[in-house]
Formats: C-alpha cells, structure tokens, sequence
C-alpha cells in the first residue's frame, strides 16, 4: 500500500508534464525535458553524426566552427561469433563489438541519442569519458527495452576517449561488448595522415575455455577472478586477419585510434616490427612520444600511435603481455605492400653453416677453455656412462691403436701378408663372430685358420693385458668400420663381458 | 508447434483449455474474477531478505512473513480472459498514463494473442497498472520485491540457490540468450525447492514495489546515499556484489515507469497468507 501511495503523486506528475507534449515521450525517470539552448548556440548550424563500425574511422572534420550535433547510437544484444565455431550474445552500441566509432570537434555541443531496441532483455546507459557531468551521461541515459533517452553535452576537452555502459552490474556490460571510442577533434584538427584505422581490446569471460564450441555464456566467477579465456582485438578472434587484416602502402602514414574496453585487462600495445614515430600517452593531445616501441593502454583508456610504413610486409598487432596473443586471441594484422627498400630492410641475406665461436689463442677465455676441456676430459674418463663414445669417436681412436699395436702384422690397408698374417680387410673369418674376434684381441689365437678360403697358421698374442676394454672395443670398431667393413661400434661393456667369461 | 496454429485453432485451445479446467474440477470464474485454472499457489516460508543495497536508514534485513505465491507466471490465456472482462485494459482503450504504446504489442489486437503469444506463454507486455489491476481483480497483488527475491532465492534442490551449480548455469545461460520472438511455455522452467517454475530463465517479472529499488525522490534528497548504480558506483553501499543477476533485477526495476513495458517482462501474483485468506487446493 505504502508503494502505491508513492506512486500516486509519481503518475499525476507525469500528466501534468506530458499535457500539451506527445505521450509517446515515456522516457525513464526523471527526464527534466529539453535544455533551452542560448540564441548563439542554437544559432549553430546542426549536423547528424557519421558513425562508423570498426576497424573504419569518419572522416576528419572540416569545418572550423562548433555545430549542433545530433548522435543516434542504437543498443541491441546479437549473437554474434567470438571464435571460429564460438558463439556468444554481444551487447552492442551499433551492433558491433567495439560500438560505433564518434566523430565530433571540440565545442561542438551535442544531442545524444540512446535507443535501447525493444528485443533488449535489459536496461543500458552510456558514460561518454568525453563528457563533464554526473556519470558522464550515464545517469541522464539510463535507459529500459524499447526505450530511448536523449542528452545533450559540450565537448569541453579535445582527445580520443573511450565510451562504455555503465549499468549495474558494469563489469558485466562492459564483458559483453559495451564499449567504444569517441574522438573529440582539437579546433586546429589533427595532424593530416593517410589511413586511420579504428580498433579496441576487451577481454570475455566465457562459461567454455578458449576455443570450446557452441553458444557460450557470461561466467562470473571468471569475470571476478580477472581470468578470461579470450582477450581480443575487436570483439572476435581473427577480427583483423586475413582479408580482413588492416592495409597500408608503402610510404603512407597510418593512425591507429586505440582503447581498452576492459572490463579489467590492460594493454601492452605493439606492432611487431614497425616502431610509432609517435604516441599521444593515454589519448593526451599534448606533445606526443617518439620512437616508441610498446605503450600501455589502460582499461576505460586510449591511445593514438601515429607511424609511417617503410617496408611492405605483414606486421602484427599484439598485446605484448604475449600468452594474450598467443593463447587468447589477442593478435591483428597490417598489411603494408609497396616496394622494398632492402636497405632499410634487406630480408634474409644468407643461410650458412655456424661452427662455434673461437677465442684468441693465449687469452683470458682461451685459458679458460683450456681448462674446462681438461676439466670435462677428466670428467669423462672417470664416468663410465660418458665413457660410452659414439662410434665415430671410437672409430678415431680405434685408429690410434691400431696403428701403435696391429699394424705390423694386418698392416695399414688391413690386408695383412699372404701366407703369414690373415686380411682384416672384407675378411670373412672376422666378420662372421664379433665375439669371437673380442675373445681373439684378448685372449689371442693359435693354431690354423681359414680366411676368405686360404689357411694361415700362426699366432697372435693375447692384448688382454696391453689394451683396456675402452681400447679393444675402439679398435675393433676401427676395423670393423674400414678398408670396406661395415658394423655397429663395440662397446666396453661387450668386452668386459668376455673378459671376464670362463673360458 | 502450438505458435504455427491457425487462430482459429488457437481460439479453440482456449475454449478446451477453460473446458478442461471445468473438467478437473476447478470453477470457472463466475463471480467477476478470473482466477486462472491450473495454477497453483505455493506457500513460501517465512525468512529474511537482505537488501542488495540500502541506506543508513534501511534495515540490514526486512523480515517477510510466509506467504502465498503462484508457481508460474500469468499467460496470454489468463491475460486475455482478463482484459475480456475488463475492456478498459484492452490494447486499445488503456490510458497511455496506465501502459505505454508497445503495450501487448506482440497480440494481433485486442482480444486476440496469436502466433507470437501462445496461449500458454507467459504474457509480457504488461505495464505495472496492469498487472497490478490483473491481481487486483482476483484478490490478489503483485509480490513484494522481498517475498519475490526470498522465493527466488532457492535453488532447484536446495534452499540456497546461490550454491545451486545447476540453477546458476540455467540463470547465465538464460541471461546470454536474447530474448526470442516467441516466449515458451510456462511450464518449461524447472521447479524450484518450493515448487515454484520460471523466477529465473523465462522472463522478468514486476513487483509491487520495484520503484523502491533505486531512484526515488527520498533517496535523491537522502545526500548520505546516492543511489546511482552507475559504474564502479554501482557497488557503493551494496552487501553482496557477487550476484550479478541480482543487480541485473535491480537494474531492470529502477529503470522502469510504471507504464512501461518490454517484451520480456510479465508478472505473477501472491496473496498473504492469513485465516481469511486460506490456501487454494
């Protein structure tokens, strides 16, 4: 009853302020009606704002007075794609993901439009950062489904500035897409570029991790815990890539209008390759930074980066917080053609071989190096799991044995003497018994033999003693590996193994 | 289905749907009223409500008695047998100050709901004064935003719904879909503890009191609060910030006229519970 009461004064208000105007003006509470503008500025001349989807800009402006200038920004929730097979219902300002891009110059005074369409589940308003006043029109724009609400604002301060809802619970709003720019042009304009390019960061809080199919929802949880799956340029993955990529040619000069969405992650800013000749910090049009490689957008914050494309190429937007680009989605492409200029950029010269590094013989790192070989040498001598070499290694040293202890006898060519010394070389005897030729090294041999079909019949003494199991399995891989023999490197262990036997 | 139905067919299913309420046993309105059949009133217990937000002059916790409230929302069937009868909440005869011009849009016209409000969809559309009148017709009245949220604070299984994975699931679910052309059946929603079907995922619904949430001129002269749920403000002098479906609701009633109406706002109704008032089968 006591709600009823409070109503009643409410409803015979509403008569009273609607008499004599259309009914249909049932706009949310306290509408104060319109502003009587002063005979000089509604003496300006009034104008309807181009608006503009990303990653595309309006054109600057050319007048060099202020207008009246009237904005009609449509919300509507879509569902729209936010990956390839992801989708995800998007609150928009123009149906986009960010919203319409504004365009309007310093003093202009003007009539903003909301209309939130009547399929809205619900209620949006709009805080422009461009405007001085209570909620930076959030509280004069608070507006139902199937409604529509109308300010008007000075542009007092000159600057690229972001726009966002700001209805409860905003982080929400704002997860959901409802954020965009709004440039307001110094008096003097902007320095004249060839392209201007429009695009924004927010991060999405989805139910799915990065990539899970279907029709995703707003996960909370996520949203609180600032651990979104998907941080991304222009509301989807791969918004600004391939044939959608951004184009620049050669020689020109490109301004990137950026700003974070958010609602919660900020941006490291960065085009790889291409350095911003100049950077307007956070959106000030004071003087700008040159030479700037990577800048730092905060969230509800923008930027300007101005460049000149030298090179043609592909250069990539990222986030340089890079498991953002890397596993969110947070990468854009400018595509730059033209000629090159090899000079500033040659490409890749030459592809060659790298050997290593070598110091000056009889310096400070020589030394070292010295050192650190008699160091790793030692090392390997005494740890028998390094001493296992590779077979080449083997091979060389095989070589060095051979050549102090089996020379004399199976010679240099491994062809050993007719009627005195058998052939090592293609030799059928050895090959056929790699154990037997261990036991041979060590143990020798005596007596009659037949090899490749002619009998010796000598003997060879035992090396059991002489070489080491490193040694013999060395040498024996050195024979095994020339004059035409193929096999696998013999191991010290395979030696050992024999040695030891019973025999 | 049931929305590719000729209207003529449509006419018919309202005429069955009355005969198949006589059928069961339930009387058909013959005093004026048009209690709606196959609609049953669950009895919520008496608990506590905290309000999401409030003044220093708000108590912490408003107490709320057990009282009696409908398992569902009322449907284009029940409306339109309501506005039968009283032709002065008819499309075309309702005062603008009492329900603005999108009000029941989606009917053909007056006394005809058709393919985009099946007769067993909720109805939506609806300003305040004419939901408030609909209950007001039958003995009854709208719910108190404290007895509304009390009973919609339970989950599928248990008392406390905020722990209900499953029910917080079909909340967002139902919060990330846009509102479809054509509005279900009401008694798609899954029941809640209570037996009560769609507080949550089919459709806002209005409260007595839903011009208390946020913008009031007490409030606005009240300089120790400001009330504006905008921004990062939104969560100044709120208690529990972690249920954005709760600001949601909030959100949605401060935003409203009681004129006003959208296509996804309808209403149910409650009684008090008392000796004079007792229980419907």
């Amino acid at each position: 009853m006591r709600s009823y009461l409070r109503l009643l004064p409410f409803a015979f208000a509403s008569c009273v302020f609607t008499s004599g105007l259309s009914l249909a003006n049932e706009g949310p509470t306290d509408a104060k009606g319109k502003v009587v503008l002063p005979a000089a500025v509604s003496a300006l001349p009034i104008e309807q704002a181009v608006l503009t989807s990303p990653p595309h800009v309006p054109p600057p402006i050319e007048r060099k007075h202020a207008a009246r200038v009237v904005i009609n920004l449509e919300v509507t929730e879509v569902v729209a794609k936010l990956s390839d097979g992801v989708e995800y219902t998007f609150w928009t300002y123009g149906g986009t993901v960010p919203g319409s891009f504004i365009r309007i110059r310093e003093g202009d005074v003007v009539e903003f439009h909301l209309n939130n369409h009547p399929s809205s589940k619900l209620p949006h308003n709009i805080d422009l950062h461009a405007v001085n006043g209570s909620g930076g029109g959030a509280s004069s724009t608070f507006t139902a489904p199937g409604h529509s609400s109308q300010f008007t604002f000075q542009a007092l301060n000159p600057g690229l500035f972001v726009y966002h809802c700001a209805t409860a619970p905003v982080p929400m709003h704002i997860g959901n897409g409802m954020y965009g720019l709004i440039l307001v042009e110094p008096k003097e304009g902007l320095p004249v570029v060839d392209k201007e390019y429009y695009v924004m960061q927010g991060e999405f809080y989805t139910t799915g991790k990065y990539g899970e199919e279907g029709l995703q929802s707003f996960d909370m949880a996520k949203a609180i815990d600032e651990r979104p799956p998907y941080i991304v340029f222009n509301g989807a993955v791969g918004s600004l890539v391939g044939d959608k990529a951004l184009q620049a040619k050669v020689g020109e000069t490109v301004r990137i209008f950026f700003g974070v969405g958010g609602p919660n992650v900020t941006s490291s800013f960065h085009i790889i390759g291409e350095i911003f000749d100049r950077v307007y910090p956070e959106a000030g049009l004071g003087l700008p930074n040159a030479h700037v490689q990577t800048t730092l957008v905060p969230s509800g914050g923008a930027t300007m980066v101005e460049f000149k494309v030298d090179v043609p190429g592909t250069f990539i937007l990222v986030d340089h917080s890079l498991t953002r680009a890397f596993n969110k989605g947070a990468l854009g492409m400018l595509k730059v053609e033209g000629p090159e200029d090899r000079v500033i950029y040659s490409g890749k010269e030459i592809d060659a071989v790298y050997l290593g590094a070598q110091a000056q013989a009889g310096s400070d790192s020589a030394k070292r190096e010295t050192e650190l070989k008699a160091k790793i040498a030692a090392q390997i001598k005494t740890n028998p799991a390094i001493a296992e070499l590779t077979k080449e290694m083997r091979i060389e040293k095989g070589q060095q044995v051979y050549m102090g202890l089996c020379f004399a006898c199976h010679m240099g060519d491994g062809k050993g003497l007719p009627g005195a010394f058998p052939p090592l070389a293609g030799s059928d005897y050895m090959l056929a018994d790699r154990d037997r030729s261990i036991r041979i090294v060590l143990k020798g041999l005596v007596g009659p033999v037949t090899v490749n079909g002619k009998k010796f019949d000598s003997a060879m003494p035992p090396q059991e003693a002489v070489l080491t199991d490193a040694q013999i399995a060395d040498v024996l891989t050195y024979v095994y590996n020339t004059w035409g023999n193929t096999g696998d490197a013999f191991t010290s262990t395979q030696v050992k193994a024999l040695r030891n036997a019973p025999h | 289905m049931t929305a590719t139905l000729p209207r003529t067919l449509r006419a018919l299913a309202l005429c069955l749907l009355l005969a198949g309420s006589a059928a069961l046993g339930v009387p058909l309105p013959t005093d004026g009223t048009n209690r709606p059949s196959a609609l049953h009133e669950i009895v919520i217990p008496a608990g506590t409500y905290v309000p999401l937000q409030r003044s220093l002059k708000d108590a912490p916790q408003i107490p709320v008695a057990a009282f009696l409230l409908a398992d569902r929302p009322i449907t284009n069937a029940e409306f339109l047998a309501f506005v039968t009868a009283q032709p002065a909440w008819r499309r075309s005869r309702v005062s603008p100050l009492f329900a603005d011009a999108s009000y029941l849009g989606h009917w053909i016209d007056d006394l005809t709901p058709g393919p985009n409000a099946p007769l067993d969809a909720p109805v939506v559309r609806v300003s305040w004064f004419a939901a408030r009148a609909y209950a007001r017709s039958l003995s009854q009245r709208l719910p108190t935003t404290a007895e509304w949220e009390l009973a919609a604070a339970a989950g599928y299984t248990r008392p406390d719904g905020k722990n209900d994975p499953d029910l917080q699931r079909d909340l967002y679910a139902w919060l990330a879909r846009p509102v479809p052309a054509i509005l279900p059946s009401v008694t798609t929603p899954r029941p809640n503890l209570y037996g009560v079907r769609g507080l949550h995922g089919l459709v806002w619904e209005w409260v007595d009191d839903f011009n208390t949430a946020l913008v009031t001129g007490e409030s606005r002269a009240d300089a120790g609060l400001d009330r504006d749920l905008f921004c990062g403000a939104g969560a100044i002098g709120a208690k529990e910030m972690t249920d954005y479906a709760a600001f949601m609701r909030q959100a949605l009633r401060s935003s409203l006229q009681a004129n006003n109406t959208t296509t996804s706002l309808g209403f149910r109704c409650a009684r008090d519970l008392s000796p004079s008032a007792p229980p419907a089968p």
